[in-house]
């Protein structure tokens, strides 16, 4: 479950600030190596914060700070010299889907050709195994010119899984990644982390608490800017977690 | 409030006419070909038109690079800030100086002071000419470009900068791929602005280089490059600045003829932004 005797990643003591607001207040976990972590909290409790830390694009935001350590196998976010190298081995869906002013091809190649790939017989096939994995292949397999951003939201949603996925990431981040999509097509995606699960760590951020109850090995309470609780499943999910809120929170009673 | 447009039209119509009907007798492709004679009492425009073509060309190769850069700079790099801040109101205030102010800067700078050194150091004789008005107008010019750059950037969604940082493409790969081709024809639109401001002023290069009388080839390769760089040289507008207020008995169909062909030199550039802007409504692509 490590990687050379680390976890997959590690937060040890983090807080982050925008500004002189603190919206993580020193949280520490760690997620093991092909693993499934699911973060449930109220909006405002700093989940979305908490994945800008881990591929450092907090750095883009004005104002923003984080202290305290993120490891990624063992070694400190901080420490490396090479931030585009540490985001391209993580992948990222944020709430609202992005499809970039390219063609539905060249979005989810996009990527790659910034790697140097750059001859179509390396990337046909990159495109269409991402577009199959966030299960948009068969809606557009006949139109992969047209615009990413003449899709539709739960369209574009599963484009930017798809881009995510192009590079082949040890860490898939996913914040509220099906907010836009349908029930149907969901459940098909989460098929599709089942397996996925097995070449990566993945962190899923989620308001719906039974998506975190069907899909995570753990799961995380946050809320405002701490971690109430984090533990397995069975237990989160049981009558008796730890922590009375979280019991709340899980079963709708919370606030 | 349709009279109110009515007002704003009608002017500049009657003006259109009025220039074109005057000038009717002498226009024609000879009159556009043909050096101007006897103090520009007879013949045509080509050495002011081609001095104008190169003062423009000359004042781009400077304006465009640094404007377009400093843009990027400002919109994609810059943290917001109090250097951000002064920046800004400095390019605002430099796009409200008269363009007198901006003459006198250009002699001052470039041709009193600078002018000098630089002959002494390559040995050179340069005087007032193409390069020092090229410099001046792209002074003058430099808040158009830096404005409309940073309001073509500023309308691409930062969402497609976000969407390319968490894929690990570096700013300047994200500007490259994505920014700067869906912002390129609002840059276009400026650089074109630009154009039109450096062929129609007439003070900034009244002093810095202009003349009003140059002999220049009547043909070959130097009539269409007849100027050097450190050489002083015609321009539309002081032609017709000249030819206007300093020269007795001058035919009026010579003056309107002139403010014609510079006038239909702006519409067309003029248009050719509209053409541009027009495109980039049609191809938005979000």
């Amino acid at each position: 479950m490590t990687t050379n005797g680390h976890p997959h990643i590690e937060f040890r003591g983090v807080s982050a600030f925008y500004g002189p607001k603190q919206v993580l207040k020193g949280i520490s976990f760690t997620v093991p190596r092909n693993t499934v972590l699911g973060v449930i909290g109220p909006a405002n409790s700093g989940k979305t914060t908490m994945l800008k830390a881990i591929n450092r694009t907090l750095d883009f935001v004005g104002g923003a700070r984080f202290t305290g350590d993120v490891m990624i196998k063992g070694e400190n976010v901080k420490e490396m010299r090479d931030a585009n190298a540490l985001r391209r081995r993580i992948g990222m869906v944020f709430p609202l889907p992005v499809g970039l002013p390219l063609s539905i091809y060249e979005n989810v190649a996009y990527a790659p050709r910034r790697m140097g790939i750059t001859a179509k017989a390396e990337l046909d096939p990159i495109v269409e195994r991402c577009l199959r994995q966030s299960v948009l292949w068969d809606e557009v397999k006949d139109r992969l010119e047209m615009l990413g951003t003449r899709l539709s939201g739960g369209q574009q949603q599963r484009l930017t899984l798809a881009r995510a996925l192009s590079l082949s990431p040890e860490i898939l981040c996913l914040d509220e990644f099906s907010i836009a999509i349908d029930p149907v097509t969901t459940m098909r995606i989460e098929e599709v982390l089942k397996e996925l699960r097995k070449s990566m760590t993945i962190i899923l951020v989620t308001n719906l608490v039974q998506q975190a109850r069907r899909l995570a090995d753990h799961t995380m309470f946050l809320w405002r800017g701490d971690v109430i609780e984090l533990d397995s499943n069975e237990v989160i999910f049981s009558d008796k977690p730890k922590d009375r809120r979280t019991y709340e929170y899980v079963n709708g009673i919370f606030g | 409030m349709f009279a109110c447009c009515m007002l704003l039209v009608l002017p500049l119509l009657a003006i259109l006419a009025y220039i074109f009907i005057e000038a009717a007798p002498v226009l024609s492709l000879d009159y556009l070909w043909q050096n101007p004679a006897r103090r520009g009492t007879q013949g045509g425009l080509w050495a002011p038109l081609v001095g104008t073509f190169y003062l423009v060309i000359g004042s781009l190769l400077f304006v465009a690079p640094i404007g377009i850069l400093a843009a990027i700079y400002l919109n994609e790099y810059a943290r917001e800030g109090w250097l951000n801040r002064v920046i800004s109101i400095t390019v605002t205030t430099l796009a409200g100086v008269p363009s007198i102010v901006h003459a006198l800067f250009g002699l001052g700078a470039f041709v009193l002071t600078m002018l000098p050194p630089f002959n002494k150091l390559f040995g050179l004789d340069w005087e007032g000419g193409l390069l020092t008005a090229s410099l001046t107008i792209a002074v003058m010019t430099l808040p158009v470009i830096i404005t409309a750059s940073r309001e073509a950037l500023g309308a691409v969604p930062h969402a497609f900068r976000e969407a390319c940082w968490n894929l690990g493409s570096s700013r300047w790969q994200t500007i490259r791929t994505i920014v700067l081709p869906n912002s390129s024809s609002g840059i276009l639109t400026g650089v074109i602005l630009e154009i039109c401001r450096a062929a129609g002023e007439t003070a900034p290069i009244l002093f810095t280089g202009a003349t009003f009388f140059k002999f220049i080839a009547e043909g070959g390769w130097e009539k269409l490059f007849p100027y050097g760089i450190g050489e002083p040289f015609m321009a539309m507008s002081m032609h017709l600045h000249v030819i206007s207020t300093q020269i007795a008995r001058m035919p009026d169909q010579m003056k309107f003829g002139c403010a014609a062909v510079l006038i239909m030199l702006i519409l067309f550039i003029n248009s050719a932004a509209i053409v541009l802007r027009l495109r980039m409504r049609a191809r938005k692509r979000w």
